[in-house]
């Protein structure tokens, strides 16, 4: 297959996203003709899982080796085109007099979605480093888009400000890597240290290189300790920004850590394998007994989203590529992210389509949402389930596969901690359920949900069922995604 | 000690200095000048390492563009210029500690490594390598840098714009 060919995701994303740029200046003062601009942008994204799908298969390498085109990579971009496509869904009526600039929010979201794929395929530390900073821009500007809410302000300000100091000691971690191998280039990276004729003071440098990678990657997925700025920023954010957020930028920074730590530092798995599994631990717990004590559901949904970052983590620090059993931890993070994408946006498209009813993001205001409208409480507690992990939803796979995994290394411990903590997220994911069905309510009016976001929650629970019941094909393909071009 | 390193070491005390200088600054117009200083004291480093291209990007961009364009926004916005503005919060001992020993830390790490890829040397046609690599090995990341570049733009419009 030629360049074209083998970028032609890419193009279509960027295409795309320009195209819903131009015709929403070209559509000025026409607001009939603007509501199609997010037709547009799914369309585009739809020609974007089309053209990815036929690189199925495919393994090589792009541009001098700045990016690969590999399973894994594929596997990110379905991940990056499904949430930017069900967020698309979930913001429809969201904007309408929020914001004059409604046109440029699709467009800026697909953008995004093309710097997430960049970032998975990325295989040079100067495209890790461009396509997270191309991914971070993005997330500031939608975060802060509502200009005249002082929390969204204070939400992209504090995003933006931790983003900055976060890229910059990764920055600097980077040029450690590069000053003690000379390269770039992840393969190379990995060739200089298999060469071995690194002297021991250079080695011992990697340690404090990783960590500052680590914390560049952290900052993206929001791992302990590195998430202070998480609350404040979902809480802040408009809410289909929050959904996106909780899952879009995460996939990515797990795909960038993933990939760099496979492909560049096998060699240092030992010691990078310990600070991810006692991170992984930290960042659950912390994230799950903060999240019992919140009021607000958003919060309460980024803390969860941490806990979440925390498990996801738990597959990778188990990582064993080279064990002949079936749970080699990638594929345990691969099924986990897949599952999590269609259950956490799917929250949110609940959360979105409850705020635009009633204007609140309370825990109490649940109340007796059962009788107000059946079908919103219903979708909500299936996705909550899934969100905890209980079997037959698309959560108890991701959870059984990382967990699995962990215990295939013999890291008991961090399998306890997990499963520990999978037991105090049910308090607070079943306390809303709780809310929903059993405690009355005053209010009796009717919960109106709008057309796209019945389709996008529609869409969210089926998959989540979906992945739980019939997981079998699921598997498969995080099986087959876990190839990575030069690791396996 | 020869010249250039001698050199090196009192601009470099200088940009230090006036970066200090920038973040401690009561006065935000000074800041701003002070910034200048650095930008330009990083440019003479710059030309000291035998990079005179990088040279003359950073004071056609730092200084030409940036400083001056920071400078314009100070004058537009009155508030802000009032030269009594509070640089510190309660913590900042906290963060000066944790902040000289990662320096500490940094400095000790750099001094013990004895750098392999500094002995790499430098091509005799830096800046046509530079243009070479752009449109070669680096096309890639050139090209996302324009679309980071846009993203930029139209995320500064929407929230800078007057309503």
């Amino acid at each position: 297959m030629n360049l074209i060919g083998l970028l032609s995701p890419e193009l279509i994303l960027l295409a795309t996203g320009l195209l819903v740029l131009i015709l929403d200046m070209a559509f000025h003062g026409k607001e009939g003709r603007r509501e199609w601009l997010p037709f547009v942008a799914i369309a585009g994204l739809i020609v974007f899982l089309i053209a990815a799908s036929f690189l199925w298969g495919t393994h090589t390498s792009l541009l001098s080796d700045m990016m690969a085109v590999d399973s894994f990579a594929l596997f990110f971009k379905v991940v990056a085109g499904l949430s930017t496509l069900l967020v698309i869904l979930a913001s429809w009526d969201y904007f309408q007099g929020k914001t004059p600039y409604e046109g440029e929010f699709y467009g800026l979201l697909v953008l995004a979605a093309l710097a997430i794929t960049l970032a998975a395929a990325s295989t040079d530390l100067i495209m890790v480093y461009l396509s997270m900073e191309f991914l971070s821009i993005g997330s500031y500007i939608l975060v802060g888009y509502l200009r005249e809410d002082p929390k969204s302000n204070e939400g992209a300000i504090k995003y933006f400000l931790y983003g900055a100091v976060a890229s910059g000691i990764m920055l600097y971690g980077m040029s450690l890597v590069y000053g003690v191998t000379g390269t770039t280039n992840l393969a190379q990276i990995a060739q200089v240290f298999a060469a071995g004729k690194l002297t021991g003071d250079m080695l011992w440098l990697m340690l404090p290189a990783l960590i500052m990678l680590l914390a560049g990657f952290g900052f993206k997925i929001a791992l302990v300790p590195f998430h202070q700025w998480s609350p404040d920023a979902y809480e802040g954010a408009p809410t289909p920004v929050t959904a996106f957020l909780s899952v879009g930028p995460k996939a990515a920074g797990f795909a960038i850590l993933m990939r760099v730590f496979l492909a560049a530092f096998p060699a240092f798995q030992l010691d990078w394998a310990a600070v991810l599994a006692a991170i992984s631990m930290i960042t659950m717990t912390l994230g799950n007994v903060v999240a019992l004590k919140q009021t607000n559901i958003k919060r309460m949904l980024a803390y969860s989203s941490i806990a979440h970052a925390g498990y996801i983590l738990i597959g990778f620090a188990s990582v064993a590529l080279d064990s002949p059993s079936l749970f080699n931890g990638v594929n345990g993070v691969l099924l986990y992210l897949l599952g999590y994408l269609f259950s956490n946006v799917g929250v949110f498209v609940a959360v979105i389509a409850f705020e635009n009813a009633t204007g609140s993001n309370q825990i109490p205001d649940y109340a007796g949402l059962i009788k107000r409208s059946p079908w919103l409480a219903g979708t909500l507690f299936v996705l909550l389930l899934s969100l905890t992990g209980i079997p037959a939803t698309a959560g108890f796979l991701g959870k059984f596969f990382v967990f699995a995994a962990a215990i295939n290394v013999q890291f008991y411990v961090l399998a306890l901690v997990g499963i520990v903590n999978a037991a105090i997220a049910a308090f607070y994911y079943l306390n809303v359920a709780r809310y929903m069905f059993f405690v009355p309510s005053q209010e009796e009016s009717h919960v109106a949900i709008a057309p796209a976001l019945a389709v996008a929650l529609g869409i969210a629970t089926f998959a989540t069922l979906l992945i739980g019941l019939y997981p079998q094909p699921f598997i498969e393909f995080a099986n087959q995604s876990v190839r990575l071009l030069g690791v396996f | 000690m020869s010249l250039p390193q001698i050199l090196f070491l009192v601009v470099g005390v200088i940009t230090l200095g006036a970066a200090v200088a920038v973040v401690t600054s009561r006065n935000v117009l000074h800041s701003a000048f002070l910034l200048a200083l650095t930008f330009f004291g990083v440019a003479v480093l710059y030309v000291l390492l035998d990079t005179p291209y990088l040279a003359a990007a950073q004071v056609l961009v730092y200084i030409g563009a940036i400083s001056v364009l920071i400078i314009f926004a100070i004058m537009l916005s009155r508030k802000v210029a009032a030269p009594d503005l509070v640089q510190r919060n309660s913590q900042w001992l906290l963060s000066l500690i944790v902040a000289v020993l990662l320096f500490g830390v940094l400095a000790y790490l750099t001094l013990q490594t004895a750098w392999p890829a500094a002995k790499q040397a430098l091509g005799v046609d830096a800046i046509g390598g530079l243009g070479e690599a752009f449109v070669g090995t680096y096309a890639l990341p050139f090209e996302v840098v324009s679309v980071v570049l846009l993203v930029a733009l139209v995320g500064a419009i929407i929230i800078a714009r007057e309503r």
